[in-house]
């Protein structure tokens, strides 16, 4: 075994013998195993409409029943986890993205430029989420860019101020100083030397923010500000089930659950990651 | 402390103008005639021109810009497009209602936070404490509508001892306030989570204070070492996540309202979507958001004040 690859899997022991940590694992597994092979695992269409089968219990034909055009909850789910994952790990990547080179702009750049990005952060920061979202989301028209769009804005602030805390820290570094002395230009000391060194609690930071952003696609689906219909999402079925919540409580269920489960799952195995990699953190809240 | 205060106070307005002006952007950015989505698609060229010229949009983005930014500053946040009211009076009307409802939500957080903080960090290590510590990060991960829609479910539908929609009659304070249980538990139980790990961890930190293991020196009781003398200093980092904790419950509070159809300014935000009432929707998000930098400010000048440590680090 290479060296790396038994370093992976010293941590993936470390990670499974904490109970929580194993939690979240098999939660997480879970829930992304039900959303790829969704078309495996249940065996009705998502969007099939089937009047006679409208509002049905759950059973064994229908696992979690069906909704108010007949449709399988279960099915609907597994394929609701598809949109909620896409969304959350294209999304996810792009706040990095973006999040890292300002921080880096903003910790290396001029004091100017600093203070300039600090500002700009904190005032996106100080819209509360879901009325951004809100706004963004009438002035776009409803849909899955525009929740994207939406998570990319709340999560920027955080992962740029983060990223230029740590390279304030090291941009006088002896290394640093070092590189440059050698004639290394601006692009390749942040690239070589200061990145590597500052993304490390950035990405355990990235998995413990999954679950926020589940929760933002799922919340604007719910608000019907969303995904479009009848695409399948957990906050769509969320909807319809509130809509039939006196009568048809299982169709909330089926909506709320995975939910559920997934942001716990991610929280868990964040929490697990943060306190095995990087007990620093913790101290930060 | 007063120079911190002003420079506090000079940060805060700097933050709320920078939001006014990505607001403004935003509202500019969009593809369309914000006059023709207002009126809808069945207005006459000459209904919206005149509307175009009401709301300021045939002038130069800067004079735009400008206008709003000095009539904002005033509260002057324009007019709804339905009735032409001033669209700061409407949210204004509403606020109260959506205050209420975070301030039962801070009820939650702080009246189970502290105490179960408090018990971990006394307890820490035993099974009590691992408890709470996986239900204070459950609470927290969970989303607040997810919580609302089972809670109103399980209290409201299925056991029936709570009402599931409104805020009471008026007038009537009592039931009121029973209305306000539930949808303040969906807005405030993620921030149980935090408090609780927040109070136990500076209580942590606090116990091993020298000043502690004086008093515990001079033979003073537990109880009054324990709640006395380390849980006023340990509360103190509580009181700026409070800050923060309020916008996100102002957030949470959408949801809520919508859920238990509750009055407020979450409700009104969601209706001017769907009525496509533009200047109320960026006129209520303004609104919350400098009563957000606004509580922000506030909590950092208590926490200045109380820590004089804070003021040198802004």
């Amino acid at each position: 075994m290479s060296e790396a690859a038994s370093r992976a899997y010293g941590s993936l022991r470390r990670i499974l013998a904490e109970p929580l940590g194993m939690l979240g694992v098999v939660l997480v597994l879970l829930m992304i195993g039900g959303a790829v092979f969704a078309d495996l695992l249940a065996a009705a269409e998502p969007n099939k409409i089937s009047p006679r089968d409208r509002f049905l219990g759950p059973s064994l034909t229908h696992l979690l029943g069906t909704d108010q055009l007949g449709r399988d909850l279960f099915s609907r789910a597994l394929h609701g986890g598809r949109i909620a994952l896409s969304v959350a790990l294209i999304s996810t990547a792009a706040s990095l993205a973006i999040g890292v080179v300002l921080g880096l702009i903003a910790g290396y750049g001029p004091r100017w430029l600093d203070n300039l990005m600090i500002l700009l952060f904190d005032a996106i920061k100080s819209f509360p989420t879901v009325m951004l979202a809100l706004a963004l989301v009438t002035l776009f028209g409803p849909s899955l860019t525009a929740v994207m769009v939406v998570v990319v804005l709340v999560n920027v602030p955080g992962y740029g101020r983060i990223i230029r805390t740590q390279t304030l820290a090291l941009k006088s570094a002896q290394f640093v100083t070092a590189a440059q002395s050698m004639g290394a230009g601006t692009v390749r000391v942040l690239r070589v030397h200061i990145l590597p060194n500052v993304i490390g609690p950035l990405l355990i930071l990235a998995s413990m923010d999954i679950p926020v952003v589940v929760a933002i696609e799922a919340g604007l689906s719910f608000l019907g500000l969303g995904v479009r219909p009848p695409t399948p999402s957990w906050g769509a079925i969320l909807n319809d089930g509130f809509t039939a919540i006196r009568d048809t409580p299982w169709i909330a269920i089926a909506g709320g659950l995975p939910i559920i489960l997934i942001t716990l799952g991610f929280t868990f195995l964040g929490e697990t990651l943060r306190d095995v990699f990087d007990p620093r953190l913790k101290r930060q809240g | 402390m007063l120079y911190y205060s002003l420079k506090r106070l000079g940060l805060a307005v700097a933050i709320v103008s920078v939001a006014m002006l990505l607001l403004f952007t935003m509202i500019y950015l969009i593809p369309g005639d914000p006059a023709a989505v207002a009126l809808g698609p069945r207005a006459t060229e000459a209904m919206r021109e005149a509307l175009r010229i009401k709301m300021g949009l045939d002038q130069p983005v800067w004079i735009q810009f400008w206008n709003f930014f000095v009539n904002a500053w005033q509260g002057d946040l324009g007019n709804e497009v339905l009735s032409d009211r001033p669209v700061a009076k409407v949210v204004m009307e509403q606020l109260p209602a959506t205050l209420a409802l975070i301030a039962g939500g801070m009820v939650w957080s702080v009246a189970l936070g502290i105490p179960l903080g408090c018990w971990t960090a006394v307890k820490r290590g035993g099974m009590a404490d691992r408890i709470v510590g996986v239900f204070s990060v459950a609470v927290i991960a969970v989303p607040s509508f997810v919580v609302a829609i089972y809670a109103l479910l399980i209290f409201a539908v299925t056991l029936r001892w709570l009402p599931a929609i409104g805020a009471g009659e008026p007038g009537d304070l009592g039931d009121q306030l029973v209305h306000l249980i539930l949808p303040s538990l969906a807005v405030g139980i993620g921030w149980v989570g935090y408090i609780a790990r927040l109070v136990r961890a500076s209580m942590l930190e606090v116990l091993e204070a020298s000043h502690i293991r004086t008093a515990r020196a001079f033979g003073l009781p537990d109880r009054q070492v324990t709640y006395r003398y380390a849980l006023t200093i340990a509360i103190l980092p509580t009181v700026t996540l409070l800050g923060v904790g309020i916008g996100q419950m102002l957030s949470s509070a959408v949801f809520a309202e919508i859920v238990f159809a509750r009055p407020g300014v979450g409700k009104l935000v969601y209706d001017a979507i769907l009525t496509r009432n533009y200047p109320l929707v960026t006129g209520a998000v303004l609104v919350t958001t400098v009563l957000f930098i606004l509580i922000n400010l506030i909590a950092d000048l208590v926490v200045g004040y109380l820590d004089p440590r804070v003021r040198s680090r802004l």
